[in-house]
């Protein structure tokens, strides 16, 4: 425990800038993960565990993209799109066959697709570590506000996962699309009986929410080490936010994802070695006292 | 007569049938008990292999753990993603009680029981308020608090080297468990008796209350189950029967590691339950058995481990969308109502 660091960069604007920086880049790379998932469970009703894995895709898709054609956009574009691809397959050739089954068994599909997953990295990219590297466009002098360092690439970061969650919000209560896909998760069977094809919307939503998980690894690919298994904390974390948010609430995971950024980002300057019990702790707590979330809806 | 007391009586007439079921049946569970003692006991006169003593030993820490979680998961319908911590603290709390105070064995082993069922009530009491994937998530989060707290509390746990240096083993009523056939023979007694302990919590009445609870909990509580506290119980009582599997494994390899209480345990369990199956008593102890055989040999023929398991996880989910035992009662069940068509 290291209270002294925390109030004493809590007094320095500098540190504060830098902190909170740090913390919104946790926070909106979560926010990407968890609102995959979180859409997942809202229209499919499925705890999606192999989502994790969607981001390790995503960041080395990125990675062999970037080093094969240089240009940083179709890094992005690779990372997002084959993962999209990926949660399609998936959806439709195993993840359809046990709607309606036990959780247990759901949970056990991802289980095993975790494992294969971590695997198949492993084979394709061998075991060790690898990184992608900071584009050249981003290798310029960082910002300096308020005396707080904050990298260039840290805003389009942050920009492009808030243009994500405003797109996604509107598009949900406005759009037609989203009003079908609203339609789908509250009454599945009066949707297809409307002569919607809601295996279509199904297989739709899940790419959606492995192409969110697979941009946010693509947009830590230059800034976090790559390896077999990296997305298991991230879905670990990403399960913490949509529980505190509330699963199936997009503004739910955005503010649990902010909080717990910024938990992540301070806590490990009062508590380097507990900074992952404190999230914990939250989420304890926030269980307790509101047992669906910040943003859920009571579950009769 | 209203219909409240009407549901009463009956209720009472089937607890009063079931209790002599349970009677008759828990002779002959005792009776099955003391042959697979016996049989497991006496197997280090034939085969003089370390290796198959040690699986056995591996196997007894296992199967009381994912026994135990079957009666949240398969008895009560409680799927707990965090059962594991309590392996872990039974691992580290024997460790730690017997290389920090000298006492003697089985008032350590006591003594870490009556921390874990102190730590699993007051776990309990808040997990068990809520239902399904909100309950699997809470005690997923206590898990991993459990485990950041043994990482960060370096000073007493080790941190991430774990509790090293071995842990003693002074010799008590005749038991040397630094001799590698008693320890043995004491894992063998402890499975022994953990199971047939289980066996009559899922045999008694309260183990049907639990069921009712699995199938119905609001039709449960209507007729006067408190469920929260019938919920609290079993979670407690599986706590204990874990965090036992935990001592036996801290007493296997002299030590506790953080991975005792990492979620990816609990994660084990519920894979070892689902490969043996849920409905029958003894199939999470088949899946302990298969899974350990399974990772022996699969880590031996090849370094892509995930992907081999990975597969027989799909075969076993998608495929036979239920566990061994339970494909094979329900195999000889159907074989035996059509050999009896056809007489």
């Amino acid at each position: 425990m290291d209270i002294d660091a925390l109030t004493g960069c809590l007094a320095s604007s500098a540190c504060l800038v830098t902190q909170t920086t740090s913390g919104f880049i946790i926070g909106m790379l979560l926010f990407l993960v968890a609102v995959g998932l979180t859409l997942i469970f809202g229209v499919l009703k499925v705890v999606n565990f192999s989502h994790g894995a969607f981001y390790m895709f995503g960041a080395y898709f990125a990675m062999t993209a970037y080093q094969l054609s240089g240009s940083f956009a179709l890094a992005m574009f690779c990372g997002a799109g084959g993962t999209a691809l990926l949660g399609l397959i998936f959806e439709r050739v195993f993840m359809s066959r046990v709607y309606g089954a036990d959780v247990l068994m759901q949970l056990l599909v991802c289980y095993a697709f975790v494992l294969i997953f971590d695997d198949v990295v492993r084979m394709v990219w061998g075991p060790e570590f690898r990184s992608m590297g900071m584009p050249a466009a981003f290798q310029v002098m960082p910002l300096l506000i308020a005396g707080g360092v904050v990298p260039p690439y840290y805003l389009l970061l942050i920009g492009v996962a808030l243009v994500m969650a405003v797109i996604l919000g509107l598009g949900l209560a406005r759009t037609r699309l989203g009003k079908v896909i609203r339609a789908a998760a509250h009454n599945p069977g009066m949707v297809s009986a409307l002569g919607i094809n809601t295996g279509l919307i199904y297989g739709g939503v899940f790419a959606l929410g492995g192409m969110l998980a697979g941009l946010a690894g693509a947009l830590a690919a230059p800034v976090r080490s790559l390896t077999p298994g990296m997305g298991f904390s991230v879905l670990i974390e990403s399960f913490i936010v949509t529980v505190i948010g509330g699963m199936g609430s997009i503004l739910g995971a955005l503010i649990g994802a902010l909080l717990i950024g910024m938990i992540r980002s301070f806590g490990s300057l009062g508590f380097p070695l507990f900074t992952e019990g404190l999230m914990y702790l939250f989420m304890v707590v926030v269980l307790v006292i509101r047992p669906t979330g910040l943003f859920g809806k009571e579950v009769a | 007569m209203s219909e409240l007391q009407a549901g009463r009586t009956g209720e009472a007439l089937s607890v009063a049938r079931v209790e002599a079921r349970s009677q008759r049946s828990r002779y002959l569970d005792i009776l099955i008990a003391f042959a697979a003692f016996g049989v497991l006991a006496s197997l280090p006169l034939f085969f003089g292999s370390k290796a198959l003593l040690d699986f056995v030993i591996r196997c007894s820490a296992f199967g009381l753990f994912a026994t135990s979680l079957n009666l949240l998961v398969g008895y009560t319908g409680m799927i707990s993603f965090g059962h594991g911590m309590f392996f872990g603290l039974g691992a580290y709390g024997f460790g730690l009680i017997m290389q920090r105070t000298g006492v003697p064995v089985p008032i350590a082993f006591v003594a870490t029981l009556v921390i874990t069922a102190v730590i699993a009530t007051v776990i309990g009491a808040i997990c068990v308020r809520l239902k399904e994937i909100y309950f699997a998530f809470v005690t997923l989060a206590f898990q991993m608090l459990i485990h950041s707290t043994i990482l960060s509390w370096a000073s007493l746990t080790g941190g991430d080297q774990g509790l090293r240096g071995g842990i003693p083993r002074p010799v008590f009523l005749g038991i040397d468990l630094s001799n590698h056939v008693h320890l043995y023979v004491t894992s063998c007694a402890l499975l022994v008796i953990g199971l047939l302990l289980m066996r009559q919590i899922a045999q008694s009445p309260f183990g049907y209350t639990l069921r009712m609870i699995r199938d119905n909990a609001n039709r449960a509580s209507f007729i006067g189950i408190d469920v929260w506290r019938a919920k609290l119980t079993i979670f407690v009582l599986a706590a204990l029967f874990a965090s036992t599997g935990g001592i036996v494994m801290a007493l296997f390899v002299s030590g506790a590691y953080p991975e005792f209480a990492y979620w990816t345990i609990s994660g084990e369990g519920i894979f070892i339950n689902m490969l043996g199956g849920v409905t029958t008593f003894l199939g999470p102890m088949a899946g302990t058995v298969l899974l350990l055989i399974l990772n022996d040999t699969v880590t031996r023929l090849t370094e892509y481990y995930g992907i081999v398991l990975g597969i027989v996880i799909l075969f076993f989910a998608i495929g036979l969308r239920k566990g061994l035992m339970d494909f094979v009662v329900e195999w000889y069940v159907q074989r035996r109502d059509s050999a009896e068509e056809r007489s």
